[in-house]
This record gives structure tokens, C-alpha cells and sequence, in this order.
């Protein structure tokens, strides 16, 4: 990585000038309770606020006011001020109508949303879409508003615009579909653009090329920006100016480089210690279970132990064992029902993983990650290859073995919420495997088992009767894991576990399952698209693309010596939460290509090189 | 409907038009075999029903038991079910129902005269309930939880409970006989529309009411409703143009559903307002035991059932790009 052109010399102070965007003592409440309190920022002209936080802070609740989206939701706003200096001259957004406020919205203010799968008409096309706009504000002829809408999707680099804009959205990737978003927002060359968390949902190479689009059109336009996310890394990669909220309220403001360099409040630097980077684990063998900083009142304090997490046993003979495995779906049939095209999920993958060792599977959307996961777990058909569990193939079971199997291999989904049957307590959900696999007998022994498993993942018993909406997503993830282990498991498959959390309960939650594996020897395969989280975790990784490993070894070897193109790709599209290295990085250009493929074509399968002992790299073609 | 009632129910699933040939001869075999299914039940309980022998002779003096098997003869009645029934199929390959047993006319002559009056009403009926549902069911929606929204699910609930054939009643009473504005009975001008397709109407707007409102509360939680709002489009274009379009596919499934249950309904109805259709033909039919002409009226029926659910199946392609481009 190159240092930043921008960054050679350091981000200059706020300009004198009259702020574009001037909150004053802003409070929001829902319903008569507070969300928003006493917020006060400007944002200036030409110039980027992060405004960050984890969830809850109201960092969204924010933008939402800010274009007075809010009042739709029921917002009430007791006090404050919003001063915007529009083309007409200054106002103060929170006394204009909703009619005064649809002149502003989309023509000075615009917004870019979180999901680009959802943020797009289904019904209109991407040319309808964008054309409305200039219609709206602009006064365009449907001809006109075509040939502006052409221009603004060449601005965001998409190739061949005249067909995109006859196209549907469904007919676009997510990458495509954010860019389409951008072009829409910039369609009347608004003063301020208000930007969502808009790479949240996307592939890390994806992100990458549309923080760089947003950065670029940004100084060609001289447009303010104001950038909402929970993503540090993101916000050293953008920001000049930083609000941190927590809570409703501003903790925090600064420049982003003084932000990141000396972070004044204890909070901030609880939220900054929490941001895995990149690259922190350099010239380490193993894994290190790092004790926590957290916040104690109105200092900060840090618990728990450092130590090395040397708990990998390879003399072993490995745990699991897969090999040449492959997963095909069909995907398009003709009328008759049969094939014609088949997604190439998984193709020949094999890995071991011993006792207590951390096996990380990183890749983007369609790398097959979570299918070999669900596959080892017996929730999908392999293809064909050979899953061994123990040194025993998986074909040879018999059904008791199979379900024995289940057993000892457990299953961790991403989404906390979605995982939990909202109709039972979280006791009876733990004590499900306990009494599937008739593992106890008796209600107390259960109960107490399950009270045990409770405390060990840093609940109390009394949680037991509780009922999932009660909790917290942190807390409901602790429920799944111990769920996971009640059944007393030798492997645990995590399948992007800590993706939904926020960072500083990500933090905690890694140290629990590193404390688990020192405990109990569990092995893990730990499945992620986050490259900082998994150099923290694991130790060995395996990257995947297109349903083939490009790159397996140490997590030493592929985090410090990639060997494989895409792996390097990859690492250099991570955004590390530190503005001074901030990177000036090639483009990353195209698309990840679709797996599905027609039936008889398939993929080629070049061999795998041991490049260093146990570091295998694909051979490029 | 319910609100509780999921609408993912209610989505297709649609092979694509690279397929459409393939997908008409499917629907075309399903509708062959739904035609046989139904013929046959009903060919077979109206059999159950009784002589039509002793209906055409009733009244009449002295009748022996030789008169009415030279009558039964005479309709064809006294041969075996199976070998009627098959008569009716080959029949039906030539469009010939066969003829009435009152009066001898070609049942698909009267078919021919009493079908455009059900299907003219049908479809006024469906006008009316449309036009009026949209609007509330949206107001409905978008004022969940207040004033406008309670006052139309009581309504709607109101509508919901009343029988069809009382509300006929009452509305006769009130406008034809009590006021004298609108013709009680019968076809001879546009205003005797009025009073059928307002009873239909209403009643079908009942349920469609909840249905909009429900399709509508889900698309507005979506991403791209807050996107035409940030765009600083009017809640008319945010409402009316991104969203409804959107709610379009449950709500096309759910009124081709009901067209269905509307020829049923319109029998009652169509009888208390006099109307010449289907309705008072199949009634009568059933009354008089003659079995041909219900046969016919039922074939026509269910092959209009199923016809709608055809068209409602292509129009989910037109109105949603998804399936037409998939």
C-alpha cells in the first residue's frame, strides 16, 4: 500500500467559512421518548463528517431528521435547530413544511441508503428512476432526462450506461446498484449528500470501489458530504471531520486524524481499542487473546488476561477431514424440469482441521463459504468428495452415528435474531440439544446444566426464563453459543457469528470463544468476509473464491506473505481504522463473476502449490 | 382477509416467458383435467337430485309409469350414468351442451344469451370494488393506527358480516320502492346496474379493503418507498406510483382468487335483482331438475375460472419485471 497523496500534508482546519450544515441542540424523541439529545455539528463545504457510533447511538435517527425523513416515522422535535445554507438562502430546516422540505430533499440534500439490494424500485427501470429526479427538480423532458441520466451513470463508472438504463434492478449486482444510487443522489448536484452506512451491505472489493467513486465525485463536485457508519475503517479512509455518537448524544468531535491519533473521551477510546486492524498481529505465530478496554464510568479501564492462544493440536490426527468436496444447485431449469444451468457453489475443496484449532474460511458473496459449513454440518447434500469425521467418512454413518454427529458438531448462524425461536425462553432453547440427544436426565440435572452454560458465557441463570426479544443482540448471540454448547461439541462452525455485532461486543464475544477453545480444546471453523477479524481469531485460513480455495496456509503466511493475486486484492481492499494510512489504492475494477454456469461447462480447476511448508497457493492460469 | 394472513401466499412462481409455450400446454392439461373433475361431481350429484320425469310432469293428470319411462327415454335419462356422461363429453368437443329438458332449446343458445349479462355485472361489480378499495385501503394504510384507519376496518368488518342477499333486499327497499330512484329489477338501461353491482361491490370490497391495506403497510416498510420520499417526490407519486405498483402482484392474485368466489355469489344476487345471467339460468336449472342446462352453466363456469387464473398468471409478468425478465 502506498501512503495518500491527500495525506501528505496533513487535513487542514476548518475553513472560516459559513458552515453548509449547522445543527443546534437537536433532540428527536419517538413517541415521548428521547432518541436524540442536545446534538449540535456543522458540517462545511466541500468537506466530509463521519458522524459514528454503534447501534442505538442515533446516528441514523440523525440523517433521518436532518432531511426531515423522520416525521413519516412519528418524530418530534422539542428543540433545535438545523440551519442549512440552501440556494434560497439560510433556513432552518425543522420549522419548513414537508412541502418546502420536498423542494430541498433530492435537489440540494440527497441521500444514499444502506441496502442497494432494497433501495431501488423493483417495478421501474434504472433509466425511470433516475430520469424522475431531473423531472422533478430540474424540469427535464423524458429525451433530456435520458441523456443526463446516461451522463451521470458514465460519472459513476458504469460500462455501457445506454443499456443500464433500459435494465430492471434485479438484473444489477449490489456494486451496480450503489453506484445507480450515487448517480440518482448527485442527479441535481446537491450542496450536501447524506450517505447512509452505504458500503455496509457490500464485498470488501466492492466497497472499495465505491468509497473511491464517492471520494472522487466529491472533489470534482465540491460537494459537503455527511457520512454515517459504525465502521471505523471506513471513517479513516473518508472522513476530515468526525462526530461520535453514543446513546443519543455527541460524545466526541474532531478531525478524523486528531480523532484517531489522541481520542480525548473514554468512550472513544474504548470504541477505537475495540476496531480490529489489520495488520495488528504482525510477526506473531499465533492467535492472542487480548484483554478488553472498556469503559469504567468516566475512565477507561482493561480487563482480562493477554495470552498467547497456542491451542492448535497438530500431532493430532485431524478432527475433520474434508476432501475433493463439491457442491452443485440447480439454478435454471427448462420446462421439463431438468437442469440446463447449476451454481458451482463449492468445487473440490479439502482442508483438515485438528483439535483445538481455529480454521478460518474468508472469501466474498459466492465464494461457497457458508455452504461448505452447512455441508460438514449436514444441512446440504455434498455433490460429490468426502466428508471424515474422526478419520470415518461421513457416507460410510449410519443414521445413529449421523445423528451422533450432529452432536459434536455444532452450528452458530449470523444473524442472532433470526436464530432464536421467538415463542421460547432462551433456557428451554439451550436445553434443546441436552434433551434431543438425551444427553441428561432429569429436570434439575438439565436445568443446571443449563444455568452452568449461562454463567459461562457471561449471562446469569435468572436469563433462563427470559425470551429472546428481551436480550440484546450481543447477549442473544452468548445465548447461541452456549445453545452451541450444551451438546458438548468437539467442532464449532461459526458462520460470520460476529458480523451483526457491534465492535466492542464483537471484542468480547472473540475472547469467549478463545476462551472456550483454550478451555475445551473446541476446534472452530470460522467462517467471515472480515479479514481483521479473522487475523485476529484464527489459525490457519483458507480464502475462497468462486467456490475454490485460492490460498490456504498459516494465518501468519497469508496475512504477511500472500501468495495469490486475489488474496493480495483482498487484504488491500480492508479500509484500516487509521487515517494515516490512509491508501491511495489502485482502483479495484469489474465485478465478482457469477458461479452459475451452464450444465457440462464447468469450471477449471487448476492445481494447488505448496509454495512454504503448509502454504498453498492456486497456480494462476 | 385477515391482516395476519402472510402474502407471500399470495406470490407466484413463474418459469419466465423463454418458457411460456411450455407453461400454456401445463395450464392447458390442468385445465382438461379440472374440467373432467368437475363435470363429472356435478353431472353425477344432480342425478341425485330426483326424476326429471315427475318435474315435467307434475300437475299433470293422469300419468302412468309407462308415460314416464317413454319421457325418460325420450331425455336420454334412463341410460347408464357413465354412458350419459360420455354422450355429454363428446358433446362438449363440439360445443353442444345438448338441449334443454323445458322446451327443447340448445342449451349453448341459451348460454349465449344469459353469459355476457353475468360476466357485464361481474366485472362492473369488480370496477366498483376496486375503485373504492384502493383508495381506503391505502388511506388505511398510511393512517395505521388512527382515526381514518379504525373507521374503515370497522366498516369493513360491518361489510364482512352482512349476508349479500339482505343487503340486496335493503337496498331495494330503500332506493327502488321507498325513493323510486333506480329500476328494482332487471337489464333494460345502465341505471339498473346500479343496485347489483353496489350490493356486489360492497360486499367485495369488505375483504379487499384489508387486503390493500395489509399488501400496502408492507411495501411502505421498504427501503425504496423511503428512497421516492428522499428524492422529494409528493406522498401522491410516493404512494400511488412507487408503492401501489409494488403491492400489485398479491392484490392481481388475490382479486383473480375472488373472481371466482364472485360467480358463485352473483347467483343469489343476480336472482333477487332478476337478473337475466347464469345465476337465474343455473337456478332455475336446479328447480326444474334439468340437468343439461345446469351441465352447460357449470362447464362455462369453471372453464371461466380458469381462464382468469390464466390471465392472472401473464399479467403477473406484466406488471412485475422480475418474473417477465427472470
Amino acid at each position: 500500500m502506498q501512503p495518500s497523496t491527500r495525506n501528505a500534508a496533513p487535513t487542514p482546519a476548518p475553513p472560516a467559512t459559513q458552515p453548509l450544515l449547522s445543527v443546534e441542540g437537536l433532540s428527536v424523541e419517538f413517541g415521548g421518548q428521547r432518541v436524540i439529545d442536545d446534538l449540535s455539528f456543522r458540517v462545511h463545504p466541500g468537506r466530509t463528517l463521519a458522524i459514528v457510533g454503534e447501534s442505538g447511538s442515533g446516528k441514523s435517527v440523525t440523517s433521518l431528521s436532518v432531511m426531515r425523513l423522520a416525521d413519516m416515522a412519528g418524530a418530534r422535535f422539542p428543540t433545535g435547530r438545523i440551519l442549512f445554507q440552501g440556494s434560497q438562502g439560510p433556513r432552518d430546516l425543522l420549522t419548513a413544511t414537508q412541502k418546502e422540505m420536498r423542494a430541498i430533499r433530492g435537489k440540494e440534500i440527497a441521500m444514499i441508503f444502506q441496502e442497494p439490494m432494497t433501495s431501488l424500485n423493483p417495478v421501474f427501470t434504472i433509466g425511470d428512476q433516475i430520469g424522475e429526479t431531473l423531472t422533478l427538480h430540474e424540469g427535464m423532458g423524458k429525451a433530456a432526462a435520458a441523456e443526463e441520466a446516461r451522463r451521470l451513470l458514465d460519472m459513476v463508472r458504469l460500462p455501457d450506461a445506454a443499456q443500464i438504463l433500459k435494465r430492471y434492478p434485479h438484473q444489477l449486482s449490489g456494486g451496480m446498484r450503489q453506484r445507480v444510487m450515487i448517480a440518482m443522489a448527485l442527479a441535481c448536484r446537491p450542496r450536501l449528500l447524506i450517505a447512509d452506512e452505504p458500503t455496509t451491505a457490500l464485498d470488501v472489493t466492492i466497497q472499495a470501489q465505491i468509497l473511491t467513486i464517492m471520494r472522487d465525485l466529491q472533489a470534482e463536485l465540491g460537494m459537503a458530504m455527511m457520512f454515517i457508519t459504525h465502521d471505523m475503517g471506513v471513517v479513516a479512509e473518508m472522513a476530515d471531520d468526525v462526530v461520535v455518537m453514543w446513546k443519543g448524544r455527541k460524545v466526541e468531535e474532531g478531525r478524523a486524524a486528531d480523532l484517531f491519533a489522541t481520542p480525548r473521551q473514554p468512550y472513544t477510546r474504548a470504541l477505537l481499542a475495540a476496531v480490529p486492524r489489520l495488520g495488528s498481529m504482525a510477526g506473531q505465530d499465533h492467535p492472542r487473546r487480548l484483554p478488553l478496554t472498556v469503559l469504567d464510568g468516566d475512565h477507561v479501564t482493561t480487563v482480562g488476561e493477554a495470552r498467547v492462544q497456542d491451542t492448535a493440536d497438530y500431532g493430532a490426527a485431524p478432527l475433520l477431514s474434508v476432501r475433493d468436496l463439491s457442491v452443485r444447485f440447480k439454478s435454471r431449469t427448462n420446462w421439463l424440469g431438468c437442469a440446463t444451468h447449476q451454481v458451482h457453489a463449492v468445487t473440490q475443496v479439502s482442508f483438515d482441521i485438528h483439535p483445538g484449532e481455529t480454521l478460518a474460511l474468508v472469501g466474498e458473496s459466492g465464494s461457497g463459504k457458508s455452504t461448505i459449513g452447512r455441508t460438514i454440518q449436514q444441512l446440504q447434500e455434498a455433490t460429490s468428495g468426502r466428508i471424515s469425521f474422526h478419520g470415518r467418512p461421513l457416507s460410510e454413518m449410519g443414521a445413529a452415528d449421523r445423528n451422533r454427529l450432529r452432536r459434536d458438531v455444532q452450528y452458530i448462524f449470523q444473524d442472532p435474531f433470526a436464530s432464536l425461536d421467538p415463542r421460547k425462553t432462551v433456557g428451554f432453547s439451550i436445553a434443546e440439544p441436552i434433551r434431543t440427544h438425551g444427553l441428561l436426565d432429569g429436570e434439575r440435572e438439565i436445568r443446571k446444566r443449563v444455568d452452568g452454560l449461562l454463567e459461562r458465557v457471561g449471562l446469569t441463570p435468572a436469563h433462563a426464563a427470559r425470551y429472546p426479544h428481551e436480550f440484546s443482540g450481543g447477549q442473544r448471540q452468548r445465548v447461541c453459543i452456549a445453545r452451541a454448547l450444551a451438546s458438548d461439541p468437539k467442532l464449532i462452525i461459526a458462520d460470520e457469528a460476529l458480523s451483526a455485532l457491534d465492535v466492542s461486543i464483537q471484542a468480547q464475544v472473540i475472547n469467549l470463544f478463545m476462551d472456550l477453545q483454550a478451555e475445551r480444546g473446541l476446534a472452530y471453523l470460522f467462517i467471515s468476509h472480515d479479514m481483521a477479524v479473522v487475523e485476529k481469531m484464527s489459525h490457519r485460513v483458507a480464502v475462497l473464491f468462486l467456490g475454490q480455495i485460492m490460498e490456504m496456509g498459516s494465518r501468519r503466511q497469508i496475512f504477511e506473505s500472500p501468495a495469490h493475486d486475489y488474496t493480495r486484492r483482498l487484504l488491500s481492499a480492508v479500509p484500516v481504522a487509521d487515517p494515516s494510512r490512509r491508501s491511495r489504492r489502485a482502483l479495484l475494477d469489474g465485478e465478482i463473476p457469477s458461479p452459475i454456469r451452464a450444465v457440462g461447462d464447468d469450471p477449471a480447476v487448476l492445481p494447488l502449490e505448496e509454495v512454504r511448508p503448509g502454504h498453498f497457493v492456486r497456480r494462476s492460469a | 382477509m385477515p391482516d395476519a394472513v402472510s402474502l407471500h401466499f399470495f406470490r407466484p412462481v413463474f418459469p419466465g416467458w423463454h418458457v411460456l409455450a411450455g407453461f400454456l400446454l401445463k395450464r392447458l392439461i390442468q385445465a382438461v383435467f379440472v374440467m373432467v373433475v368437475v363435470t363429472l361431481v356435478v353431472s353425477f350429484a344432480i342425478r341425485l337430485t330426483g326424476d326429471p320425469a315427475l318435474m315435467l310432469t307434475q300437475g299433470a293428470g293422469s300419468i302412468t309409469e309407462q308415460d314416464l319411462e317413454r319421457i325418460r327415454e325420450a331425455l336420454g335419462v334412463n341410460r347408464p350414468f357413465l354412458v350419459q356422461y360420455g354422450g355429454f363429453l363428446t358433446g362438449l368437443l363440439r360445443f353442444d351442451f345438448g338441449n334443454s329438458f323445458l322446451g327443447g332449446t340448445p342449451v349453448s343458445r341459451l348460454i349465449a344469451d344469459a353469459l355476457p349479462a353475468t360476466l357485464l355485472l361481474a366485472l362492473v361489480s369488480m370496477a366498483v370494488s376496486i375503485a373504492l378499495s384502493i383508495p381506503l385501503g391505502i388511506r388505511a394504510a398510511t393512517a395505521r393506527g388512527g382515526v381514518a384507519d379504525q373507521a374503515i376496518r370497522i366498516l369493513s368488518l360491518v361489510g364482512l358480516s352482512v349476508p349479500n342477499f339482505w343487503l340486496a333486499t335493503m337496498l331495494v327497499l330503500l332506493f327502488a320502492i321507498t325513493l323510486g330512484w333506480l329500476p328494482p329489477s332487471g337489464m333494460e338501461s345502465p341505471s339498473n346496474f346500479v343496485l347489483p353491482a353496489v350490493t356486489m361491490g360492497v360486499i367485495l370490497t369488505a375483504t379487499n379493503v384489508r387486503l390493500v391495506r395489509s399488501a400496502m403497510l408492507e411495501t411502505l416498510q421498504s427501503q425504496y418507498v423511503m428512497v421516492a420520499r428522499a428524492k422529494g417526490l409528493s406522498e401522491g407519486k410516493v404512494l400511488y406510483k412507487h408503492a401501489l405498483r409494488n403491492c400489485a402482484i398479491p392484490l392481481i392474485t388475490y382479486f383473480g382468487l375472488q373472481f371466482g368466489g364472485l360467480l358463485g355469489g352473483i347467483v343469489v344476487v343476480e336472482r333477487v335483482f332478476n337478473w337475466p345471467g347464469l345465476g337465474t339460468l343455473a337456478f332455475d336449472a336446479v328447480a326444474a331438475r334439468d340437468y343439461p342446462v345446469l351441465q352447460g352453466v357449470i362447464t362455462v363456469l369453471s372453464l371461466l375460472i380458469v381462464g382468469v387464473n390464466l390471465l392472472v398468471d401473464i399479467a403477473y409478468g406484466l406488471v412485475d419485471p422480475r418474473i417477465r425478465t427472470s
